[in-house]
This record gives structure tokens, C-alpha cells and sequence, in this order.
């Protein structure tokens, strides 16, 4: 019957309600695999604004998405890819039972997440200082008064998902130290590796929404000479 | 169940790749190439989200459930996005007023 | 299993007490009870709102309530009915207490998960609550915008943040159940032979995980709007409030098939048990549950008609809104092949499956009327739309929901229901049920708007019987409360299979032990396959 806790083997987790570890792994699995899709539906509905709106008022969007400073954009972007890579070598590490390597890989990648934190909210403050955060104060530069509701559009855009987006960030940071805690404990073996695997999935997806961010928020028409 | 360790190699390579479409997405977007730079930064952007899901996130090495999973998701998206902006985009080509 | 043995034997209810054992508890039975509870104080909730709804009605000026208090109560009523009580109803309660069950699994793939999702629809209805009590929310359930992020000054943040929170417990149900009906099936369960509740309850789940993020992400919009003005919906600034009905009903259309697909799973289960027959056509049945899930995703913007939607999207949503019709029809047909030529028994559970096959069918019909894009113009925001949906949710979920209790009631508390007392409170439902609504479907056609409450003299008669309905109807709806409570002690000791039926469930004591079955089952027959239940007296009044 259900190996009622009994069993030291507790320790590596497989839970009572499951008959192997492998179908546990599985199930795990198949979970956080679900989990992203319903986070691809909740980006999509601010995608799906972004669409509305571009299509709406391309001109203003252009103009607007002029403001944002397109190098810190793209650097952000390779920090965030770079942690990505950090990322799948710590699974990887965890693959091959490796627990420095694991901990090694972890720690470079919730940096590199802080990294990309840090400048995003030198990229918000800027925003904040230039008046373009969405509200009572938003004033845009060269632009008429019937427009500032449309440039308004896209900074709330803007805001609402980096912002989304960086929370996700913080989230996945906070995962991140719990695995690097449970690592250094030598929680992680190549038979048992699952949240690594597990959060570094999350950590992919979360990137993967900057991925499509940057060229839609920062990259719009800048072929164009701004006024 | 990830039996398949790719190499360093692999997983270097692959980062070397979304490197440069980073770089190309960037430069292209100075370049005036009209309706198609919407086309293009999509583009890159769906190649580089390729490289992450399967290679990062193993999906080359995945079950068929997940892959469906993951078909599943983007084809829902796809519904959201399509036929809301089917509706956006047909207004005013009947000519009845306000629709 | 033996009356004398029942007291002494340890099962899921008896195997610990306490308050932490129970707010503790990451088994998938109590915790289904534990929504069980939840939702029925939910209901009474929203019936205290459908009361004074009707009391004001009864007459045709304003004399009950203020046109603002009036905005509340038809709003509160729907927040609470859809949000907290329909939605997470049969899945949350019966199929959690039942999907592992069925397919022979120990718990789900996620106890703990399945825990905080409970505690999700319970601090989400405190949000809800809180706002209902501290001054109540007027936008109506649908909250269009940009009444709801301008112009209202009601509590609209706290109801949202509590639909919020709600939505995330149903996600995770969801994605609960969907991880354990793949992963998590007994050896020979094949899919194929899982019950059909597992199906409709399954393909549900895939509605909740796909569709309940978008409502998620535009109440943070609606948030936003509402507290910073962004603009995202306010004309004014550029905005569309179209986006806003677009993104709202991609969740909420597919939700009312959420309210409805574990209810026909209910009614295949009880009208194949209740005629001894197999369901027929299992795999078309199975089918059509996932092309409702799938179909409902498509038509969302019937919603939309009169709302300023181009006239393009509407001829393609009225025409796939047709589409989504065939499967429910399917099953209606199918359930009604089941019955033919089936050894059939009025028990209670049957009952309630007759009553939706033919109250579900108008729904569904007056559905189709209202998919037509010429008479939908003319009836769209009348009480026709409110007759045509209360018959699914009420003339069809809520009764499938009663015939689900019944059915299993004596399997959760190892105790029958008094059947005679069941099956008038059966017949007070259903007729008290027609006499509220039917009124309403006449009233709606000619012209009665819905959300108003001062309304010309000539509708009063109908509207009069409609709240005479009500009154039965909340009667009928009194008793199974009062009776099943009373069953807890004195009802008449349940075996482990009363009815005879064929599943997983029924191979195991009422109630049944916490892990469910004492040896995991290798399952070697099809679905409802009667020529293998061994023996078992089949209780009907």
C-alpha cells in the first residue's frame, strides 16, 4: 500500500499519492509545463492590447518607443539570454549529480537576473524622471495635447509588462535562492534534480517574454528620424 | 527523464546564436524596411524563442505530451490574438456607421 | 460491508478530528468537502440576492430598492452565483472528491496545490464578501467598461481583487486535475475507459487553465484603469472599451462551459446507472466534451453583437456559435439512446438527470436563437438572455448538481438520503424552477430590458409568477439542505455500492478509506460495464 511516510526515503520526496518516481518526476513535469502555458495566456492578454493599440496609433508608438534607450534594451536582453545559459548548466550540473557546479550555475544566474533587475529600474527611473510613467504627472515631450493619451497607451503598455515581467523576475529569484540554498545541502542528485529542471523552465519562459518584449517595445520603427 | 545530457558545447553554441540574432534584431531595426519590420523583429524573435524551448528547455527531448502541451498554449494565443484582431481590423468595412 | 462494522471502521471522515485536521488536509475527500461547504454558502449568498431581486420586481415602480441598489443586487447575485458558487462547484466538490476515485488514483498528482486552491476561493470570496457588505458593487458581473473604470463609485477594486483570487484557485484545480487524469490512472484505466465524468471533468479543466489567465490579466487592466487612468479602456485617452469585452468574454464565454461540461458528465453518469445500460456512443460522447471545450474558446464574441464589433466578426462568431451547439446536441441525443430500451429507475439522481436532458435542451435551443445575429438585435439585453442562460445554469447545472449529491451522497457519508423526501423536493425544484424562468423567456421577447426594475404595467403578471416561482423554487432548494443534514444521522446506512453502478467508486466502502481503495484495482473492464458488478442490492425506494 502507500508508503505511508514511514519510509526515510521521504527525503527525496516521493510523495504518497504516487506509485515510482518516475511517474512523479512525470507528473511534476507536466505540471510547470501546463503552468507556462497559463502564463503564455496571461502575457497574451497584454500582447493582445499591445496589438490593439500599435495598430492604432503607429506613428505615437514609434515616437514613444524612440524614448527608450535601445543599447540598455539589448544589453539587458544578452544578460537575461546569459542567465539562460547559466541556467540550463546548472541543470545540466544537476543532470550529472555535479553539486559545485550546480551551485556555481545558480549563483551566476540569479546575478545575472539581479543585473538585469538593476537596470531595469534604472530604465523606470529614468521614465519617472522624464514623465513618462502613466498617471496625473505624464507629460511627453513634442507631442500635442490630443496625443499624450495615445504615447500614455504605450507607456502604460510598457509598464504593465515589464513590470509584469520583472515581477516574474523577483519570483523566479526567490526560487532561485531556495534552489541555491537546498543545493549547497547536497539536496540535488542525478536521480532526483527536479526543481532544478522545474525552475529552470520557469526561468527559460520568463525569458522568453523578454524575448518578444524587447523588439516590440524598444524596436519600433527606429529607422525613422525622431522630430 | 531527461536522459539526453546535451553538451556544453551544444548549449554554448545555441547561446552563441541567440547572441547574434539579438545584434541582427537590433541593427535591422534601423534599417527602413517599411511593413517588414514588424515581419522581421517577429521573426528573429520567434527563431530565438525556438532555440530557448528546445534546446534550453529541452522540448527536442520531450514527450509528445509536451510538445502538444506546448502547441496548445500558442495555438490558444494565436485564437486570442487573431480573432480579436479580426474584429479591429474589419471595422468600417461594411459601411455601416460605428462598426 | 456489514452495518455493525461501519462505526468501527476507519475511513477518511473518522480518521482524525479537529479544525486542523480538516484546514490541514491534503486529502483530495475532505478537501472536496471542505469546497462542498464553501460553495453552498456562496449560494446562499447569491439567493439572497435573487430574493430581493424578485421582491422588488413583483412590482412595476421603484419601491423596494433605489435604481443604485438595485445596480447591486443584480450584480452581487451574479458575482457571487458565477464566481464563487458555478464555477468552482461540481469540479471543485464532486470532482475532487471523485476524479482520483474513478480512475483509481490515491489522491491527485498535487494535494497540496489542491489545498491552496480551496484557501484561494476562500480568501477570494472574503474579498467579495468584504465588498458586498461595505457598500456593494454596481457595474453588473460583466464590469464593461468604462462604467466600471471611471464612472463607478462602488467597491469595484475589492470585488475584482476577489475575482482575482478566485480565478487562480480555479486555474489550479485545473491544472491539478489535468496532471493527474494523464499521470496518474490506475493499471487497465485506459483513457478510454475512464468514466465519462473524468472526461467532461477533464475537458473542463482545459477550459480553466487556458482561459482563466486572460480574465486575470484584465482585471489587473481593469485595475490599473480604475486607480491610475491609463487609458487603456477610457475613450478619452485613446482607449478601446471593446478591448475590454473582447478580453472579458474570451474568459467568460468558455466559462459558462466550465458551469456546464461537469454537469453533463453527472447526467451520463446517472442516466447510465439509473437505466443499467452503458452509455451510448462512449467514445462520441467523450469527443464531444472536448469539442465543447475547444468550440467554446471560438465564439466568444456573440457576446459582442450590439457592442460596436464589426460586422464581419459578428457574421464569424453567429456562425461558429452554431458549431458549438452539436456537441451539447450529441450528448443529448446520446443520453436519450442510453435511456432506450434501459431497465430505468426513478430514483432521485434520475430524477434531476430528466429534468436537465429537457431544460438543458431549451437552453441549448434558445442558445441558438440568440446565436442569430437578426433576432439576437432584438432580444440581446432582455430577459430572454436571462431566461436562455438560467436554464443551463439552474435548469441545467444546478440540477445536475443535485443529482451528482444524491448520487454519491451515500458513497461520501456512507448514509442514504431519505428518498421519498428527495423526490418531492425533485419535483418542487423543477416546477418551481419553470414557473420563475419560463415567464421570463415571454417577458424578454416582448421587451422587458434585464438590470432594470422599473418596467411598464402589462409585464407585471409575469413578473409576478416569476417571483412566485422563485418562492418554490427556494423551497424546493430548502429541503435537500435540511434532509441531507438530517441523513448525517439518521439516514439509513449506505453499502458500498446502493446502485448497483459500475465505477471505480463503488469498489470501495462508504465511505471510503483514506487512500481511497485498500488494494490499488487493476481495472480490466470497459466503462459501465454492469455484467461485472458483483452482486449488490440496488436501493431505490
Amino acid at each position: 500500500m502507500a508508503s505511508e511516510a514511514h519510509a526515510p526515503a521521504e527525503s527525496l520526496a516521493l510523495r504518497e499519492q504516487f506509485e515510482t518516481e518516475a511517474q512523479q518526476k512525470d507528473a511534476s513535469t507536466l505540471g510547470m509545463w501546463i503552468f507556462l502555458i497559463t502564463e503564455v495566456m496571461f502575457f497574451g492578454g497584454l500582447f493582445l492590447a499591445y496589438m490593439v493599440y500599435r495598430r492604432l496609433y503607429p506613428d505615437i508608438f514609434a515616437i514613444a518607443s524612440s524614448s527608450l534607450n535601445v543599447y540598455i534594451g539589448a544589453a539587458n536582453t544578452v544578460v537575461l539570454l546569459c542567465s539562460s545559459l547559466t541556467m540550463v548548466l546548472a541543470v545540466r550540473a544537476a543532470q550529472l549529480g555535479r553539486t559545485r557546479a550546480i551551485v556555481l550555475f545558480l549563483v551566476l544566474t540569479l546575478l545575472l537576473g539581479g543585473v538585469f533587475l538593476g537596470v531595469k529600474a534604472y530604465e523606470w527611473n529614468e521614465k519617472f524622471v522624464e514623465h513618462h510613467i502613466p498617471g496625473p504627472s505624464f507629460h511627453f515631450e513634442g507631442l500635442g495635447p490630443d496625443q499624450q493619451g495615445h504615447a500614455q497607451l504605450f507607456f502604460s503598455l510598457y509598464f504593465a509588462m515589464t513590470g509584469l515581467h520583472a515581477l516574474h523576475m523577483v519570483i523566479g529569484a526567490g526560487l532561485l535562492a531556495m534552489l541555491i540554498w537546498q543545493a549547497r545541502r547536497g539536496r540535488f542528485t542525478a536521480e532526483y534534480m527536479t526543481p532544478v529542471d522545474l525552475i529552470g523552465l520557469y526561468w527559460h519562459f520568463v525569458d522568453i517574454i523578454w524575448i518578444f518584449l524587447f523588439p516590440l517595445l524598444y524596436l519600433i520603427d527606429r529607422h525613422l528620424k525622431q522630430p | 527523464m531527461t536522459e539526453h545530457v546535451d553538451s556544453v558545447k551544444t548549449y554554448v553554441l545555441v547561446f552563441a546564436a541567440l547572441i547574434f540574432l539579438t545584434v541582427a534584431t537590433t541593427a535591422v531595426a534601423f534599417v527602413d524596411l517599411g511593413p517588414f519590420s514588424v515581419v522581421m523583429a517577429l521573426a528573429i524573435a520567434v527563431c530565438k524563442m525556438l532555440l530557448v524551448a528546445l534546446f534550453f528547455m529541452h522540448v527536442r527531448h520531450s514527450t509528445r505530451l509536451t510538445r502538444l502541451v506546448v502547441l496548445g498554449g500558442l495555438l490558444w494565443l494565436a485564437i486570442l490574438l487573431l480573432l480579436t484582431m479580426g474584429d479591429m481590423m474589419s471595422r468600417g468595412w461594411v459601411g455601416v456607421p460605428g462598426r | 460491508m456489514i452495518t455493525a462494522a461501519v462505526q468501527e471502521r476507519e475511513h477518511y471522515l473518522n480518521q482524525s478530528y479537529g479544525l486542523k485536521s480538516w484546514l490541514l488536509t491534503k486529502d483530495h475527500k475532505r478537501i472536496g468537502l471542505l469546497y462542498l461547504f464553501t460553495i453552498t454558502l456562496f449560494f446562499f449568498v447569491g439567493g439572497a440576492f435573487a430574493t430581493m431581486i424578485r421582491v422588488e420586481l413583483l412590482t412595476p415602480g421603484g419601491n423596494f430598492v433605489s435604481s443604485d441598489t438595485y445596480n447591486k443586487l443584480f450584480t452581487m447575485h451574479g458575482v457571487a452565483m458565477i464566481f464563487f458558487f458555478l464555477i468552482p462547484s461540481i469540479p471543485a466538490s464532486l470532482g475532487n472528491f471523485f476524479l482520483p476515485m474513478m480512475i483509481g488514483a490515491r489522491d491527485l498528482a498535487f494535494p497540496r496545490i489542491n489545498l491552496l486552491s480551496w484557501y484561494l476561493l476562500v480568501v477570494g470570496g472574503l474579498f467579495a464578501l468584504f465588498a458586498m457588505l461595505a457598500g456593494g458593487v454596481d457595474t453588473g458581473w460583466t464590469f464593461y467598461t468604462p462604467y466600471s473604470t471611471t464612472y463607478s463609485n462602488s467597491w469595484v477594486i475589492a470585488t475584482a481583487i476577489g475575482i482575482f483570487i478566485a480565478g487562480f484557485s480555479s486555474i489550479l484545480t485545473g491544472l491539478n486535475f489535468i496532471v493527474t487524469v494523464h499521470r496518474m490512472r490506475a493499471p487497465g484505466m485506459t483513457w478510454m475507459r475512464m468514466p465519462l465524468f473524468v472526461w467532461s471533468t477533464y475537458a473542463t479543466s482545459l477550459i480553466q487553465v487556458l482561459g482563466t489567465p486572460v480574465l486575470a490579466v484584465t482585471i489587473i487592466l481593469l485595475f490599473c484603469e480604475r486607480f491610475f487612468h491609463i487609458g487603456i479602456f477610457d475613450p478619452k485617452l485613446g482607449g478601446d472599451p471593446v478591448l475590454f469585452q473582447h478580453m472579458f468574454w474570451f474568459y467568460s464565454h468558455p466559462a459558462v462551459y466550465i458551469m456546464v461540461l461537469p454537469a453533463m458528465g453527472i447526467i451520463s453518469e446517472v442516466v447510465s446507472v439509473f437505466s443499467r445500460k452503458p452509455v451510448f456512443g462512449y467514445r462520441v460522447v467523450a469527443y464531444a466534451s472536448m469539442a465543447i471545450a475547444v468550440l467554446g474558446f471560438l465564439v466568444w464574441g456573440h457576446h459582442l453583437f450590439v457592442a460596436t464589433q464589426s460586422v464581419y466578426a459578428g457574421l464569424v462568431f453567429s456562425f461558429l456559435s452554431y458549431f458549438v451547439a452539436i456537441p451539447s446536441a450529441i450528448k443529448v441525443f446520446n443520453w436519450t439512446a442510453t435511456l432506450y430500451k434501459g431497465s430505468i429507475s426513478f430514483a432521485t439522481p434520475m430524477l434531476y438527470a430528466f429534468g436537465f436532458i429537457g431544460l438543458f435542451t431549451i437552453g441549448g435551443l434558445t442558445g441558438l436563437f440568440l446565436a442569430a445575429l437578426g433576432f439576437d438585435v432584438h432580444v440581446t439585453d432582455t430577459y430572454f438572455v436571462v431566461a436562455h442562460f438560467h436554464y443551463i445554469m439552474v435548469g441545467g447545472t444546478i440540477m445536475a448538481y443535485l443529482a451528482g449529491l444524491h448520487y454519491w451522497w451515500p458513497k461520501m457519508t456512507g448514509r442514504m438520503y431519505p428518498e421519498a423526501w428527495a423526490r418531492l423536493s425533485a419535483l418542487v425544484i423543477f416546477l418551481g424552477f419553470n414557473l420563475t424562468f419560463f415567464p421570463q423567456f415571454i417577458l424578454g421577447y416582448l421587451g422587458m430590458p434585464r438590470r432594470y426594475h422599473v418596467y411598464p404595467d402589462e409585464f407585471q403578471v409575469l413578473h409576478v409568477l416569476s417571483t412566485a416561482g422563485a418562492s418554490v423554487l427556494a423551497a424546493g432548494y430548502l429541503m435537500p439542505m435540511i434532509y441531507f443534514v438530517w441523513s448525517l444521522r439518521y439516514g439509513q446506512v449506505a453499502g458500498s455500492n446502493p446502485w448497483g453502478a459500475a465505477g471505480l467508486e463503488w469498489q470501495t466502502a462508504s465511505p471510503p478509506p483514506v487512500h481511497n481503495f485498500d488494494e490499488m484495482p487493476v481495472v480490466t473492464h470497459e466503462a459501465y460495464d454492469y455484467a461485472s458488478v458483483i452482486g449488490e442490492e440496488i436501493q431505490v425506494g
